[in-house]
């Protein structure tokens, strides 16, 4: 007996070409007429925005939008569905932790969740959310019991719509997408340092509106990814901020040595009615553990960089059971100040001077999704130099939310 | 400035949604059925899933464990808008992924 992997035809006219899922695959015998023994068919494959006040949502953004959508509509209705047991199933996914920071030697217990769910519709349709739920407890004076708030809030709740192989189309509360960090770097689960870099606040967090996305290969070198959006909505309620801003980012990836760069722009549509713009660049040398990572970003409300590197330490020779689950790390960084005020920086939950920061960590995997992290960092101000500590639990957990079907 | 803004990206969506709809799937060309095709082996398709794994997943996160088909299948739909992967790469990656 062998196994013969038959790749369908994508391209016969039905929806099986643009889903991006896997296509027929089966297991056959040395004979075909024996028939198949199994087949699979699987188709189709921050939160610290600072605005104050409500903007006027014109009234034309929810028509057009609907518009939009009754087009896709139509367009989905033109595909046929084949009916399939191995459809893709909803998902509550997401991470959870706790954490101890101790700053300038005022402890915190942060303890936090970020719930995401996953609702696959159709072919080609995704409806996903997240929420962030964390808590920032302090002694007050520095004696007595810990207390204080647990901050809520809301990260995105979106409609994709992948409308082909180069394009995905996004409509309602999305991350926006300036730089790594905010879209894929943000999870506590998967991020190597726990303390969010300074520049961090720089023209990330929600949007809520449009964006086009997407990302295809070039030729047999390179891949190209984009995104472009506009954010419609300017609300300054807590847990749900936006602002609004038209942006694009656009990066390239190479996946021979696996160097990514790319560039970010950002116009903020109220108040400034600013410019900021930024580059990341990443690699992950073939032959090493290490990711190297950085980002670069410049607002009017000031500029900056961080660099950081991650080795995970498979590669020692010695002690290599508890070795291969430990990662180093070490991330520096630099902020500039712009054309804000100290309590302005503040509010957007940038440094209220020009900082410096160091840090190293490590993190040990007890598995994939479960991780003891410890960091430590020094940071250098006009408004004093200050010690970093952390030290926490990172989970990550994902369960089906339906049948799972025969495996 | 912001109706501006609003008519062309609409215009564009809409374009864009009626193009998906109107273009023949035969028209797009898959990368993977010519390389499964060529060496007909589901050894080389997880091979390459298996790169296309390392080099797209483990840009971000440590490489986790192999999950039910059905919910690889939402996962990597969702990775494929989060983390822009390309078609071709989350074709291989869910393959590899579901073996």
């Amino acid at each position: 007996m062998s196994a013969i992997v038959e790749w369908g035809p994508f391209c016969t006219g039905d929806w099986k070409d643009y889903l991006g899922y896997v296509p027929r695959y089966g297991w056959i015998g040395d004979n075909c007429h024996h028939g198949e023994r199994e087949v699979y068919e699987l188709k189709s494959g921050t939160r610290r925005s600072p605005l104050r006040r409500w903007g006027q949502l014109s009234s034309r953004v929810p028509c057009l939008f609907i518009s939009f959508l009754l087009a896709l509509l139509g367009a989905e209705t033109t595909g046929a569905q084949t009916p399939d047991p191995e459809k893709p199933v909803p998902i509550l996914s997401g991470s959870a932790g706790y954490f101890t920071n101790v700053t300038g030697g005022q402890a915190q217990l942060n303890p936090k969740t970020s719930p995401v769910l996953l609702l696959p519709i159709g072919d080609r349709w995704l409806i996903e959310s997240r929420g962030e739920f964390e808590g920032d407890f302090r002694r007050t004076g520095g004696t007595g019991a810990y207390a204080g708030p647990v901050n809520k809030h809301l990260d995105y709740f979106e409609l994709d719509y992948i409308a082909n192989r180069y394009l995905t189309v996004t409509t309602g509360r999305f991350l926006t997408p300036f730089g790594i960090f905010n879209e894929r770097l943000y999870p506590i689960w998967i991020r190597s340092l726990q303390p969010d870099p300074l520049i961090f606040p720089i023209a990330t967090g929600s949007s809520d509106g449009a964006m086009l996305r997407g990302g295809f290969r070039l030729d047999a070198k390179a891949n190209m990814n984009y995104a472009a959006y506009v954010s419609v909505t300017s609300i300054g309620l807590g847990g749900v901020e936006s602002q609004r801003l038209a942006g694009g980012r656009v990066g390239f990836f190479l996946p021979g040595p696996r160097i990514e760069a790319g560039a970010s722009w950002q116009k903020l549509l109220q108040d400034e009615r600013s410019n900021a713009f930024g580059f990341h660049f990443a690699w992950q040398p073939v032959r090493l553990p290490l990711n190297l990572r950085s980002e670069y970003a410049r607002s009017f409300q000031g500029s900056g960089y961080w660099i950081e590197g991650a080795y995970r330490l498979t590669q020692v020779s010695f002690w290599q059971k508890a070795m291969r689950h430990m990662e180093i790390a070490a991330r520096a960084q630099q902020f500039f100040i712009g054309q804000i005020s100290y309590n302005d920086a503040q509010q957007y939950g940038l440094p209220g001077v020009s900082t410096r920061e160091g840090d190293l960590g490590l993190n040990y995997y007890l598995h994939d999704g479960l991780k003891v992290a410890a960091s430590y960092g020094r940071q250098f101000s006009s408004d004093g130099n200050l010690n970093l500590w952390t030290v926490g639990l990172a989970y990550r957990f994902a369960f089906p939310l339906g049948r799972l079907g025969a495996q | 400035m912001k109706a501006t803004i609003l008519a062309i990206v609409w215009s564009v969506l809409v374009l864009v949604s009626l193009g998906a709809a109107a273009t023949p799937p035969g028209k797009n060309a898959n990368t993977v059925a010519a390389i499964v095709t060529n060496n007909d082996n589901a050894d080389t398709m997880r091979v390459q899933g298996e790169l296309r794994f390392r080099t797209n997943c483990g840009r971000c996160h440590a490489a986790p464990h192999k999950f039910p088909p059905r919910m690889m299948a939402t996962i990597v739909r969702h990775m494929r808008v989060r983390a822009t992967i390309t078609d071709e790469d989350m074709r291989l990656v869910l393959f590899y992924m579901t073996q």
